[in-house]
């Protein structure tokens, strides 16, 4: 009973969060088109947060790609269909792995730099000096970090697919033995828009998603020390669980 | 009210009251603070004297009675009117705030960037003059990591004051200042209200130094104004309570302790 009891409260607490964090992301759309004018404060952040992540999401790809592809030739290698590697790894990455991948790495390189740079700021009273300077903190700070995080995310995912072919290109290719025509042929052959608009839809919402936690969990964070861990620590694990749920949602809607 | 009353005063505030938890901070404060003149608001650690500048701003509510500023009930502004209000007020914070991505130039020009379309060449020459009346003219390339806490604290007062606001509020301007820098401050402070005929507020717990610039002394203790006067009243004050604050007995009327349970129970008692 206090076991139920304590799922229940728990439960409660999440959704109460949830509608907070719903109620901020209001509040930053509200500012996004003041934002927009600025174009300037978006790409600096799209640069914080994008190019600065092109390195991990690049060197992970390319690993991803191996992987897949090294997976990929053994299993259809046992059905001598060795050919339709290409179009399994790319309907793989572009679908799945791609926005998935993507999105738990730029959590972990750049929502984690977001939400302590945001925290940071509110700890050592930066965000109420803005505020009494009559800047609003969410149109100078949170909107423009949030608008380049989501921006990147997308622009990544794309990166990511393409090394992770690349990768997955030199296993089954130049290493394993498999036909380079057929792989890029039935590539071409199998992989649909529609695949390709699954997999930007998927990273569209995923940044939308990964930025805003970042960027609310540093807004609101306790203006302490611990505080700013504390968030740091929740940026990565709240978009870790709700980019695998809203993954599992987008793709059971799409099917 | 009396109407004449509300020309003259800048700011009112009364009936507040503000708890934070269990903890009641404001009970039932009074206080006014005529335009054009400084004031000095002084009370022990943690009585709230952040706390009510925090409400003159409007970065807190109270829990109940109003806080007026320029005749605006702060607490009842929608948005863009206290943005608006916001705009006459610089604040110069306990621990500087300064913006730590920007350098000393660009946390001066900050609030001038963001709030007018100022000429670069006009921002700069108006950013140096705050910069050059701070002393810290040759630091403007600086980042905030390389200040010292008292060179911070006098760009955070350049940057309070670059806009040249209608009301300066200042918390705890003097600590951690040499003397000279603490000197220069004090007349900066005096310059400032007279010349651009503003209004300021000062926290500080340095008596004898504000003393020399306040035209008015506010002394806080336990959420109410216990007494007000010109600084030379509060000296020779008969009452027990300012007498004490103002030479600095630990034992008096005001306590020195945060309220807790019983020193030599809580040592001996078993939890
Ligand atoms: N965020 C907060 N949450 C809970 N209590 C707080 C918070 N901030 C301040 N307090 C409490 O409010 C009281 C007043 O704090 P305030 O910062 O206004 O004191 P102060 O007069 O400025 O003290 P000092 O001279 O040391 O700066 C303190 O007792 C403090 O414990
Ligand atoms: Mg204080």
């Amino acid at each position: 009973m206090a076991l139920f009891r304590q799922l229940w409260n728990s439960q409660l607490a999440a959704l109460r969060k949830l509608g907070a964090v719903v109620l901020f992301l209001g509040e930053i759309l509200a500012q996004c088109p003041a934002a927009f004018t600025r174009p300037r404060l978006i790409s600096a952040q799209i640069h914080n947060a994008g190019v600065l992540s092109l390195v991990i999401i690049m060197t992970s790809a390319f690993f991803v790609g191996m992987v897949i592809g090294l997976q990929g030739y053994d299993s259809l290698a046992r059905l001598r269909q060795e050919d339709i590697l290409g179009a399994g790894v790319a309907l793989t990455l572009i679908k799945e792995l791609g926005p998935v991948v993507t999105a738990l790495l730029f959590a972990g390189r750049a929502g984690t730099a977001l939400a302590s740079e945001i925290g940071l700021m509110r700890a050592t009273d930066q965000l109420a000096a803005l505020e009494v300077m009559a800047i609003d903190p969410i149109r100078r700070i949170v909107a423009p970090r949030f608008v380049g995080g989501a921006i990147s995310v997308p622009l990544l995912t794309a990166v990511f697919n393409a090394i992770g072919i690349l990768g997955a290109w030199f296993i089954g290719v130049y290493i394993m033995g498999v036909d380079g025509g057929a792989f890029w042929s039935q590539m071409q052959e199998y992989v649909d828009p529609e695949d390709i608009g699954e997999g930007v839809s998927k990273s569209i919402v995923f940044g939308i998603a990964a930025s805003l936690i970042a960027v609310y969990e540093g807004y609101n964070c306790a203006p302490t020390a611990e505080g700013v861990g504390m968030a740091t620590t929740r940026t990565v694990v709240t978009t870790s669980i709700v980019v695998l749920i809203l993954d599992y949602m987008i793709t059971a809607f799409l099917i | 009210m009396k109407p004449s009353q509300a020309v003259d005063n800048l700011i009112e505030i009364s009936g507040l009251r503000f708890s934070r938890g269990s903890r009641v901070i404001f009970d039932g404060l009074e206080l006014a603070i005529p335009r054009g003149s400084i004031t000095a608001i002084m009370g022990p650690s943690g009585c709230g004297k952040t706390t009510l500048l925090r409400m003159l701003t409007g970065q807190l509510r109270p829990d109940e009675g109003s806080v007026r500023v320029a005749g605006q009930e702060v607490n009842r502004l929608s948005r863009p009117d206290l943005y608006a209000l916001r705009r006459q007020m610089g604040m110069l914070f306990q621990n500087s705030a300064l913006l730590t991505d920007f350098n000393v130039f660009e946390n001066v020009a900050f609030p001038v960037r963001e709030n007018t379309s100022l000429p670069e060449r006009l921002l700069r020459n108006v950013v140096l003059t705050k910069l050059q009346s701070v002393g810290l003219r040759g630091a403007a390339g600086l980042m905030p990591s390389e200040l010292s806490g008292g060179m911070a604290r006098r760009v955070a007062m350049a940057r309070a004051m670059v806009l040249d606001p209608e009301l300066l509020l200042y918390d705890e301007p003097f600590s951690g200042l040499d003397p000279i820098s603490l000197g220069v401050v004090l007349r900066l402070i005096r310059l400032n209200n007279d010349a651009l005929g503003l209004t300021s507020v000062v926290v500080s717990h340095d008596v004898a130094e504000i003393s020399q610039i306040a035209d008015h002394c506010l002394v806080l203790s336990e959420g109410r104004v216990i007494a007000s006067g010109r600084p030379d009243e509060l000296a020779d004050s008969d009452s027990e309570l300012v007498r004490q604050f103002m030479t600095g007995a630990a034992d008096g009327p005001v306590p020195f302790h945060y309220p807790a349970p019983d020193y030599r129970q809580q040592l001996l008692g078993s939890s």
